[in-house]
């Protein structure tokens, strides 16, 4: 029977298959396309939705859970800020495997996998899959021209922005906590408003470290 | 000891072999430059799967 068996042993030992797994989600991570078998990347996936999920929860929790999986610490910061951030919107799915043929030497079946980007959300994407059925390929060609070039417009955007965002938070941060002193003396009424906004400020930006 | 008592005919050895054929692979022609490719893969050629997947970058 096959219950309870799922996933491929990959021909190795159970310390061995969990130290490659390691190695490979760590590696996808970091350099978002790796190259690899099929079969070590389609047991890749399960483990860099896992890791992916964990970014999104973003606790103490989560991040030490994280720590004890992914080999080096940059890359757990940048799941937990970059990625964690931009797979928002997806539910699970977040990796996409592309057959390409097979390796010189074994003619092993090599895959790439990468981590999706942002150039087209879960449910839009699924609508030009179906038009894609329906027309021809070469109608999609200018599609995917257009999908392309909105997708590096938006990135560029949305980076400085954030930087922005984060640093007028900050200012004003500074510059409530520099008023308050003041209105203690002055006015017994703004001093008590201004303490009760301050907290709020700063649990909003605690989760975003 | 058992042994053989007759030498296996080339007709009872053709015949064993008759189902040992190679397939020719399926191949189909990709979408972006109209080269034969194989199912499911990208293109060795022009390196582009489902339109918009650009995998590497050979020509093109």
């Amino acid at each position: 029977m096959r219950h309870l068996k799922s996933g491929r042993k990959l021909g190795r030992t159970t310390a061995h298959r969990r130290a490659l797994l390691r190695n490979l989600v760590t590696s996808l991570l970091e350099h978002e396309r790796i190259k690899t078998t099929d079969a070590k990347a389609k047991e890749l996936r399960r483990v860099a939705d896992k890791m992916i999920t964990l970014g999104k929860r973003g606790d103490l929790h989560a991040r030490r859970q994280a720590l004890a999986y992914i080999k080096s610490k940059d890359v757990v910061a940048k799941l937990f800020s970059e990625l964690a951030e931009r797979f928002q919107d997806r539910q699970g799915g977040y990796t996409r495997i592309v057959k390409v043929g097979f390796r010189t030497g074994d003619a092993a079946r090599m895959s790439i996998i990468e981590l999706l980007k942002e150039e087209t959300k879960p449910k839009a994407k699924k609508r030009t899959r179906k038009k894609a059925a329906a027309k021809k390929a070469k109608k999609e060609e200018p599609k995917a021209a257009k999908e392309k070039k909105p997708k590096a417009k938006k990135e560029v955007k949305e980076e400085p922005e954030e930087v922005e965002v984060q640093a007028e938070e900050e200012e004003a941060a500074k510059e409530a906590e520099a008023e308050t002193p003041r209105g203690d003396d002055a006015e017994a009424d703004s001093g008590a408003e201004e303490p009760q906004d301050e907290p709020e400020e700063e649990k909003v930006e605690e989760p975003k470290e | 000891m058992a042994v053989p008592k007759r030498k296996h005919s080339k007709s009872r050895r053709n015949k064993r072999r008759a189902h040992q054929a190679l397939k020719t692979p399926s191949l189909s022609l990709c979408s972006q430059c109209n080269e034969p490719k194989l199912p499911h893969r990208a293109c060795p050629h022009c390196g582009f799967y489902r339109g918009r997947e650009i995998i590497e970058t050979g020509e093109k």
